[in-house]
């Protein structure tokens, strides 16, 4: 699962700041079927946490609604310097973690 | 020829004119096939309309991917703040698209994401509050080309 996670790198204390995140997943919906005319059971990535210094700050919980290659974004205040975590698992039992650091100023 | 007999029937007729006027106005602020999913996910509380934005383009060409923002009218403080939000669907074979929550560090109550959409329809969003209050708003999406989720 390649994923790409952007923010800024630096924050004043206090700022609200952007956090980007997509991730490459097929979420598949479990309504199309294959070449066989097998269907194709459901795989989606049905939940996401980011932890901002090991405290949850946000969390998503998805369905087949969400695109193929989920993006999602959000804020957060920049209280203090040190990482975003960034952990997700799929209906496979697959699961991926990711981390983005940032520094804070003030 | 006026008779009281005939003046009611005429009424009885007018009133079953104006009839289909009330569901469709209902459906509007808030589509019926999602009435009970609503009910259910609010526990029975009361939605109020308002706070709540959901933005997408008017009209999406490819109903794989649609672009879509919620944000909502809150200080974010740990007083008053967005606990979550769900996205419903009025035509999704699966009307929950997504849930976020959120917390007093979010700053702003705002998240964007994409989403598939089976066809044109309304987009709607609610928002619970940290006093428990749910709040709502919708988008109205024109599909042209749908993501065929059911597959039919």
């Amino acid at each position: 699962m390649n994923v790409r996670v952007q923010l800024p790198r630096t924050a004043k204390h206090g700022e609200v700041i952007e956090v980007r995140i997509a991730i490459q997943h097929p979420m598949e919906t479990g309504f199309r079927y294959d070449q066989m005319g097998k269907p194709i059971s459901k795989n989606v990535i049905n939940s996401l946490v980011c932890r901002y210094n090991g405290v949850e700050i946000f969390r998503a919980e998805m369905g087949s609604g969400i695109s193929a290659n989920p993006f999602l974004q959000f804020y957060t205040m920049a209280d203090a310097s040190g990482a975003l975590e960034f952990f997700w698992g799929d209906d496979a039992g697959d699961q991926g973690s990711e981390r983005a650091l940032i520094t804070v100023a003030g | 020829m006026n008779t009281p007999d005939r003046r009611r029937f005429i009424s009885v007729l007018a009133g079953l004119a104006a009839a289909p006027l009330w569901p469709a106005r209902v459906a509007l602020a808030y589509p019926e096939s999602l009435a009970l999913l609503i009910r259910r996910i609010t526990k029975g509380a009361a939605v109020n309309s308002g706070r709540v934005k959901v933005d997408t383009p008017r009209l999406a060409d490819n109903g794989h991917s649609v672009p879509l923002k919620v944000s909502v009218t809150s200080p974010m403080t740990a007083a008053d703040h967005v606990r979550s939000i769900t996205l419903l669907s009025e035509k999704n074979p699966r009307p929950v698209i997504a849930a976020f929550y959120l917390g007093p560090k979010a700053g702003r109550a705002e998240v964007v994401t994409r989403v598939r959409l089976n066809g044109s329809q309304h987009v709607i969003a609610i928002a619970q509050l940290s006093d428990g209050s749910y709040w709502s708003g919708s988008a109205e999406v024109e599909v042209t080309e749908s993501a065929c989720l059911d597959a039919s």
